[in-house]
C-alpha cells in the first residue's frame, strides 16, 4: 500500500518533470488525434451523406478495435524503426476506425424525413451537409473523436516501452530512475489525464450539439456507435 | 549489388542471413523458433485472455443481476467500473505493482484484465435484461413462471445477443491489454515483442509476433460472431 500512498507526493516534489513530460505527452497525442481526424472524418462524413459503403464503414472500426495496441505499434517498428514519428504513424492507424464508423453513422442515421425536407425548401447538396446533416450530426460525431482522444492519451506511453518517446510513460516503464513512487505517481497522473480528457471531451460534446436537440440526448448512452451497436464501446490500449 | 552478393558469406540457406542482417521478415526463424517461442507465447496469450474473460464475466453478471433487481446500483457501478476502463493499462499495472501485496506476477496482470472487462460485460448484460420487452416479461409471469424461471428461460435466452456483443468487445480488448502485460510479467504475446525491440530491433520477431497479436484477436471476434449467431438463429430468422 505504501508505494502507492507515496505516489502523491512525489508528483508533488517532482512537479517540473511531470509537466515536461506532461507536455510531450500531449503533444504526440495531439498530433495523432488531429491527422487522425483529419484522415477519417471528411471520409466518414462523405460516405455518411451519400449513404453509401456502409458495409466497409462499419467493418473498419470492427477490424480497428479488435487491433491489439502494442502489437501495432510493434509492426509500425518493424517497418518505419524507432522515432516518434513511428509512435505517432501507429496512434493514427489505432484512432482513425473510430473517428470514421462513427462520423460515418452520424450522417447516415439523420432523420431521412429532415433531409427531404431541407432539400425541399431548396437547399443545395453542399447547404444540406453543412447546414443540416453536420449540426445534427455533432453529438455521435464527438463521441467518435471523445473515445479516439482517450485511447490516444492511453496509448501514447506504450511508446515508452517500445524505446521511444513516451511522454509520462517515460517515467512510468523507468523504475531505475524513479523509484516506485515515482512510477506510480506518474501512472496516476496518466490514469488522472484520460479521466480529465474524457470529461473534457464529454463536455466539448455537449456544447457543440444543437441547442433543439439538448435535453433529448442521453449523453452516457451515446458513447460510440461502433457498427451500429449502441452497446459497443472503443478499446482502451 | 553483384559486389555485395560476393561479400556477405553465405551459410548453405540464405535465411541465416537474412535474421543476421535483419532483413524485413525471415520465414526460417519463424519455422526454428515457432515451438520454442512463438507458440508458447500463443498459448499463454489465450490462457491470460480466457481466465480474466471467465472471471470478469462472473463478476459482471452478478453485478447486472443486482442492477437489473435494483436500478438505484446502475449509477454507482457504471461509474466505479468506467473509472477502472478509462485508466491506461500501463499506469493500472504500474499501480497494482505499487500495492506491496502484489508483485510482478500473473495475479497483478489478471486482476488489471478482469477490471478492464468489467463495464463492457456489465452494460451489456443488463441493457440485454432490459431490452425484453415488458409484455413478455408479464406473459411469463401471467403463465405461471416464477421470477427464477422468468430470468433464466425468458430474460436471459433474449439478452444473449447483447451479453456476447459484449464478450466480443471485452475478449479484443483482453487480448490488446495482454501484450502489454508482459511488461509486468513475462508471458504472452507481448513477451517477444519486447525481446525484440531490446535486441537491436529485430524486425522478424515484431512482425511474427504482432501479427500473432493482430490475428489472434480477430479470429476471436469472428469466432464470437459466429457463436452469436449459433446461440441466437431467431436474429436471423428475423432479418431475413
Amino acid at each position: 500500500m505504501k508505494p502507492v500512498l507515496n505516489g502523491f507526493p512525489w508528483i508533488g516534489h517532482h512537479l517540473s518533470l511531470v509537466f515536461d513530460k506532461l507536455g510531450v505527452h500531449l503533444l504526440i497525442a495531439g498530433i495523432a488525434l488531429a491527422v487522425a481526424i483529419a484522415i477519417a472524418l471528411p471520409i466518414g462524413v462523405w460516405l455518411g451523406h451519400v449513404h453509401r459503403g456502409s458495409f466497409a464503414a462499419i467493418n473498419i472500426s470492427n477490424v480497428g478495435r479488435a487491433l491489439p495496441s502494442l502489437a501495432v505499434i510493434a509492426i509500425a517498428i518493424g517497418i518505419v524503426g524507432l522515432g516518434r514519428n513511428t509512435l505517432i504513424l501507429a496512434l493514427v492507424v489505432l484512432a482513425a476506425p473510430v473517428v470514421l464508423t462513427n462520423a460515418y453513422v452520424a450522417v447516415d442515421t439523420v432523420d431521412r424525413d429532415v433531409v427531404d425536407a431541407a432539400r425541399g425548401m431548396g437547399l443545395r447538396d453542399r447547404d444540406v451537409l453543412w447546414r443540416v446533416e453536420l449540426p445534427l450530426a455533432l453529438p455521435l460525431l464527438f463521441a467518435g473523436i471523445r473515445t479516439a482522444a482517450v485511447y490516444v492519451v492511453a496509448t501514447v506511453p506504450l511508446g515508452a516501452l517500445t524505446g521511444t518517446d513516451g511522454g509520462l510513460g517515460d517515467i512510468i516503464v523507468n523504475q531505475a530512475s524513479y523509484r516506485l513512487e515515482g512510477v506510480v505517481g506518474a501512472a496516476i497522473c496518466v490514469a488522472a489525464l484520460a479521466i480529465v480528457i474524457d470529461a473534457l471531451f464529454a463536455g466539448v460534446q455537449r456544447i457543440s450539439t444543437p441547442r433543439g436537440l439538448r435535453g433529448q440526448i442521453d449523453f452516457a448512452a451515446v458513447q460510440t456507435a461502433a457498427a451500429g451497436n449502441p452497446q459497443e464501446e472503443g478499446t482502451p490500449p | 549489388m553483384i559486389i555485395a552478393d560476393t561479400v556477405i558469406p553465405n551459410f548453405g540457406g540464405g535465411a541465416h542471413s537474412c535474421v543476421r542482417e535483419n532483413r524485413g521478415f525471415c520465414w526460417s526463424w519463424v519455422q526454428d523458433n515457432w515451438n520454442s517461442v512463438l507458440w508458447p507465447a500463443v498459448r499463454q496469450h489465450v490462457e491470460l485472455t480466457a481466465i480474466a474473460i471467465v472471471i470478469g464475466f462472473v463478476i459482471a453478471f452478478w453485478l447486472a443481476l443486482l442492477a437489473h433487481r435494483r436500478r438505484g446500483l446502475e449509477a454507482p457501478i457504471t461509474v466505479s467500473t468506467g473509472v477502472l476502463y478509462t485508466i491506461p493499462s500501463l499506469a493500472l499495472f504500474q499501480i497494482l505493482v505499487g500495492f506491496s501485496f502484489l508483485g510482478l506476477n500473473r495475479l497483478t496482470v489478471e486482476i488489471a484484465l478482469v477490471s478492464y472487462t468489467l463495464l463492457i460485460l456489465f452494460r451489456n448484460t443488463l441493457e440485454g435484461l432490459r431490452s425484453v420487452p415488458a409484455d413478455v416479461r408479464e406473459a411469463a409471469l401471467g403463465m405461471g413462471l416464477t421470477r427464477r424461471q422468468v430470468l433464466t428461460r425468458v430474460e436471459l435466452p433474449l439478452a444473449l445477443p447483447a451479453i456476447v456483443a459484449g464478450l466480443r468487445i471485452a475478449t479484443v480488448t483482453v487480448i490488446s491489454l495482454a501484450t502489454v502485460a508482459a511488461f509486468i510479467d513475462d508471458e504472452g504475446l507481448g513477451s517477444p515483442i519486447f525481446r525484440a525491440i531490446q535486441s537491436n530491433v529485430f524486425k522478424t520477431e515484431l512482425f511474427a509476433a504482432g501479427g500473432l497479436a493482430v490475428i489472434l484477436a480477430l479470429l476471436a471476434d469472428g469466432l464470437l460472431v459466429l457463436a452469436q449467431r449459433l446461440v441466437t438463429p431467431w436474429a436471423r430468422r428475423q432479418r431475413a
